[in-house]
């Protein structure tokens, strides 16, 4: 690798290290581009030190009159306003504020005069920091990542036209390497700027509030007084960055920018766009994933007033109308055809009985694991626990249907709508029609919910609305309806495991095994944080006609169920306490440690409840952030869960915004009861079954835990992502607070009538 | 055949086939998008908006129910002034929203319980939110919707106070 100074990534990912510690074994390069959509759906932090061509390109993009541009990432104004540019997609989770925070911090900036924008979807706005970051973690060699030089970076991220926001790793990647280290070099260059200009040396000024100060001689600078021979300096790549007590605005509570527009109605969401002369579109692909249009004929939809054209996909069907009434009338007068594909014989229970067959017959694809369980369970003898689990397939279900406006005029493809990547957008569309991606304009607008839907890879809606634009002479925003949406997800795999293990004499558990069967690996994202002496994980490869998608905090959830029902069945058959339990298979004094130990505490671990109410505790890691929970839940009489309690201790290492980051954890746990309780897509001949929320129900007010407690241990940690690890534990916690209240252990879910005794 | 009625007290005519669902009327033909549309069965509550005061849910009512009628969307919560509702305001400080798309119903459903009941118990609002969050905002929301009521309470209290 030394000997190429241009290496692609396939050579990344395969190239040994003899200087790096390796934690991850045995990545595969499925999982590197699926179980993390997210690298190659995705998008670029710009790099910091931008090469002059990217320098100019976002100057251009961004910078009016009166404005000075620094490094891509940021401008100021003379009225002193500063305006950081975001690569990552605000849909909810607060990116936006935190990554102003993190920037505005190191700059010193008056917060009031700090605004956060979208950043163009353009390569000069490439993310070499999360890239980097990303590269890391997923291929497990970190050191050797980072010490690729910036510039092969820079060229590496802009080659693989990544724009995403994902693997909640806007804040601990993009804010972390990029944003706090562009604030400090600006902060530098202003206060060189102004003690030339001052005649003093610039030890002695100090900043604050935008403004370069000299107290001794009681004079000061604005920032804006300063942008324009700042921006001319050289700035360092270098900067010492603030130590966490000197910290103005980072983990301080910060009221989020983009909320007033989201309470009165003015919020302008993909959906929501319109062009004059511009027509609207809905669609119907066909019902088995894979199957092809065999026929339509399109009289039906013609007679429809309003319908001005059928258009007909390779797989589907398309209706364009004046309004979206129309168009959806004109296409509910269809009645195409289409083929199956081959695979009319996939159902829901087909896959649970291939994939046991797999597990029994089949050889694992990948295994992983330390020590030697097979001689620990021979052993053991007889006495091996061991149990099966079941989880359905689950859908993004964001509430705001897929909408992309598309335009193609003059040899241009221009489009406008929500992804969770823009430049990998331009890139899909520009291969669905054959285009050059330079003739693909994107811009990316606010999305009503995501969770992993919105990435590229997995957004056929791009090639749906990039083909359209180019058999119409007008602007068309296609538009699907909820049942398309529910029907042609990319869904969190239905997967199934066998847990297995052995306890010692002294109650501590000798051997682990997990044998799962999914589509992808999950080796490198799901970790195992007990102190086992054998563990073993065996992967078997499974795969439908559906195409897995990554779900908030993919691999995790369903392995965090697993392992967590597995231990705390343990723990019963132990005789133990499941929190003590835990405990003392945790490293003393680890954060792990920690955090079970002070959710314990505040949830009031051990203290009597009513008859008829169980709590249940869970601790999952992810995305580099440790998350305990406890439920307290009850059953009802109609044998459904309901969900008294809920506490959370999170340890991310730091966090930005304490105030939003509640709110992100809070909202994890309730979307990972709400698929506990009641989401599962379900197959029969090939086809979706679910149509709608009347039988894909989520979670409403009332089901809710009132009051979610979420306490954050603040660490000198690296940062954890905080988007996605509140979900993971929820499931078992759940689950096993049930079992306390009703002896009754759940393995397949939904859970929904299963609860009752 | 045109189709009169009032959105947000201004008097509106539209030329719309009687059976469109009234949300596609306000969002396509009136521009009024902060009404969203998210099951098209009245299933989630995205679409909510008060006809005569009534909570309606606006992708399955047709636009020909609706003649003569006086609708308000979220767009119309607001005073003359330009200020928001208490229960916007309500909104904005317990920072309820994530990706907000959903927020216009839970707002306009939140307004006719509140108006409705005065100070809704906990067992009113679990009845009469049932709006869809994804994002899982419910929390946030019934706290929102506490400190609004808490806030008109007081404020009823004092100016009954005043004309004593």
């Amino acid at each position: 690798m030394a000997d190429n100074p241009n290496p692609n990534l396939e050579e990344i990912e395969a190239a040994p290290t003899d200087t790096t510690p390796v934690k991850k074994k045995g990545i595969k390069r499925r999982i590197f581009l699926a179980g993390a959509a997210l690298l190659v759906g995705g998008g670029v932090f710009g790099l910091y030190w931008a090469d002059n061509a990217a320098k100019s390109r976002a100057r251009a993009l961004t910078t009016g009159e009166g404005e000075h541009n620094f490094l891509t990432w940021m401008k100021i104004a003379e009225d002193d306003t500063v305006t950081v540019f975001s690569p990552h997609i605000d849909f909810g989770q607060g990116t936006h504020t935190a990554l102003g925070q993190m920037l505005a911090d190191e700059l010193d900036a008056d917060w009031a005069k700090v605004k956060v924008e979208q950043a163009p979807s353009d390569v000069a706005f490439s993310n070499t920091a999360l890239v980097e970051k990303f590269l890391g973690e997923m291929t497990g060699y970190p050191g050797l990542i980072a010490a690729l030089p910036a510039a092969v970076m820079g060229a590496l991220t802009r080659s693989q036209k990544i724009q995403i926001t994902g693997g909640s790793s806007a804040v601990r990647f993009t804010g972390q390497g990029g944003m706090r280290v562009v604030g400090a070099a600006v902060r530098l260059a202003l206060i060189e700027e102004a003690a030339d200009r001052l005649g003093v040396p610039a030890s002695e000024l100090t900043t604050a509030d935008s403004k370069v100060i000299h107290a001794a001689s009681g004079r000061s600078l604005r920032y804006g007084e300063l942008a324009a021979g700042a921006a001319e300096r050289s700035l360092r790549s270098d900067p010492v960055l603030k130590s966490r007590k000197d910290y103005r605005l980072i983990g301080k509570p910060v009221t989020r920018r983009d909320i007033p527009a989201k309470v009165d109605g003015s919020a302008v969401y993909g959906i929501d766009f319109t062009l004059p002369d511009m027509r609207v579109a809905t669609i119907a692909a066909a019902p088995v994933r894979g199957g092809k249009l065999i026929s339509v004929d399109e009289a039906p939809a013609l007679a429809v007033p309003g319908v001005e054209k059928v258009v007909k996909l390779d797989d589907a069907v398309i209706v364009v109308a004046k309004g979206y009434w129309q168009a959806s009338k004109g296409l509910a007068a269809l009645s195409p055809k289409f083929s199956d594909g081959g695979h009319g014989a996939m159902s829901t229970p087909a896959i649970y009985a291939a994939q046991d067959r797999l597990r029994e017959t089949g050889k694992p694809d990948n295994t992983a694991g330390e020590g030697d369980v097979a001689a620990a369970f021979k052993a053991a003898g007889g006495k091996v626990i061991s149990a099966d689990y079941r989880v359905p397939f689950l859908h993004h279900a964001m509430m705001e249907p897929f909408a992309l406006t598309a335009h193609f005029k003059s040899g241009k493809l221009e489009m406008w709508g929500g992804l969770q990547d823009p430049i990998g957008a331009r890139d899909r569309a520009a291969k669905a029609v054959g285009m050059d991606m330079e003739d693909v304009i994107f811009h990316p607008m606010i999305m009503g919910g995501g969770f992993g839907r919105r990435f590229p890879g997995v957004a056929e809606i791009i090639d749906q609305a990039a083909q359209l634009a180019r058999q119409v002479p007008y602007p068309v925003k296609l538009v699907w309806s909820r049942e398309e949406d529910l029907r042609h997800g990319t869904y969190r795999p239905q997967s199934s495991a066998r847990l297995a293990a052995t306890l010692d004499d002294k109650g501590r558990i000798a051997a682990w095994q997990s044998d799962y069967v999914q589509g992808d690996n999950a080796e490198g994202e799901v970790g195992f944080i007990y102190d086992v002496p054998a563990t073993s994980r065996r992967h078997f490869a499974y795969t439908t006609n559906q195409i897995d998608g990554p779900w908030r905090s993919v691999n995790s959830t369903q392995h965090g169920f697993y392992n967590e029902s597995f231990i705390d069945e343990l723990a019963h058959a132990a005789g133990e306490d499941p929190y003590r339990f835990r405990r003392k298979h945790l490293p003393d004094g680890s954060r792990h440690q920690k955090v079970l130990d002070e959710v314990a505490r505040r949830s009031g671990w051990g203290t009597p409840l009513p008859a008829g109410v169980g709590r249940g505790i869970a601790i999952v890691e992810s995305f580099g952030t440790i998350v305990a929970e406890v439920i307290e839940a009850t059953v009802k009489d109609d044998g459904t869960p309901k969900v008294l309690k809920a506490f959370a201790v999170v340890d991310c290492g730091t966090t930005v915004n304490p105030l939003n980051a509640e709110a992100q954890i809070a909202g994890g746990i309730i979307m990972g009861l709400s698929a506990t309780i009641g989401e599962a897509i379900t197959l029969d001949q090939g086809a979706v079954v679910e149509s709608n929320f009347t039988d894909y129900p989520i979670l409403r007010l009332a089901d809710a835990p009132p009051l979610i407690d979420v306490h954050f241990i603040e660490s000198d940690a690296p940062m954890g992502g905080i988007g996605e690890p509140g979900v993971p534990p929820a499931s078992a916690a759940l689950a096993n607070a049930l079992f306390m209240a009703t002896g009754k252990r759940i393995r397949t879910l939904p859970l929904r009538q299963q609860a009752k005794a | 055949m045109a189709i009169s009625f009032t959105v947000n007290g201004k008097d509106v005519s539209v030329a719309a086939e009687p059976d469109t669902p009234l949300l596609w009327v306000l969002r396509e033909e009136l521009a009024l998008t902060g009404t969203k549309f998210g099951c098209g069965i009245a299933a989630c509550g995205a679409c909510s908006v008060h006809v005569d005061g009534q909570l309606t849910r606006s992708c399955s009512v047709p636009v020909s129910e609706i003649a003569g009628r006086a609708v308000t969307t979220i767009e119309g919560l607001k005073a003359e002034d330009g200020t928001l509702h208490a229960v916007q305001q309500a909104w904005i400080a317990a920072q309820v929203p994530q990706c907000g798309y959903c927020q216009s119903g839970q707002i306009m459903a939140a307004v006719a319980l509140i108006e409705r009941t005065g100070v809704p118990s906990e067992a009113q609002i679990d009845e009469a939110m049932t709006n869809i969050c994804r994002c899982g905002t419910y929390p946030r929301i019934r706290k929102a919707i506490l400190a609004a009521t808490g806030r008109a309470a007081r404020a009823a209290a004092a100016s009954a106070q005043g004309e004593a």
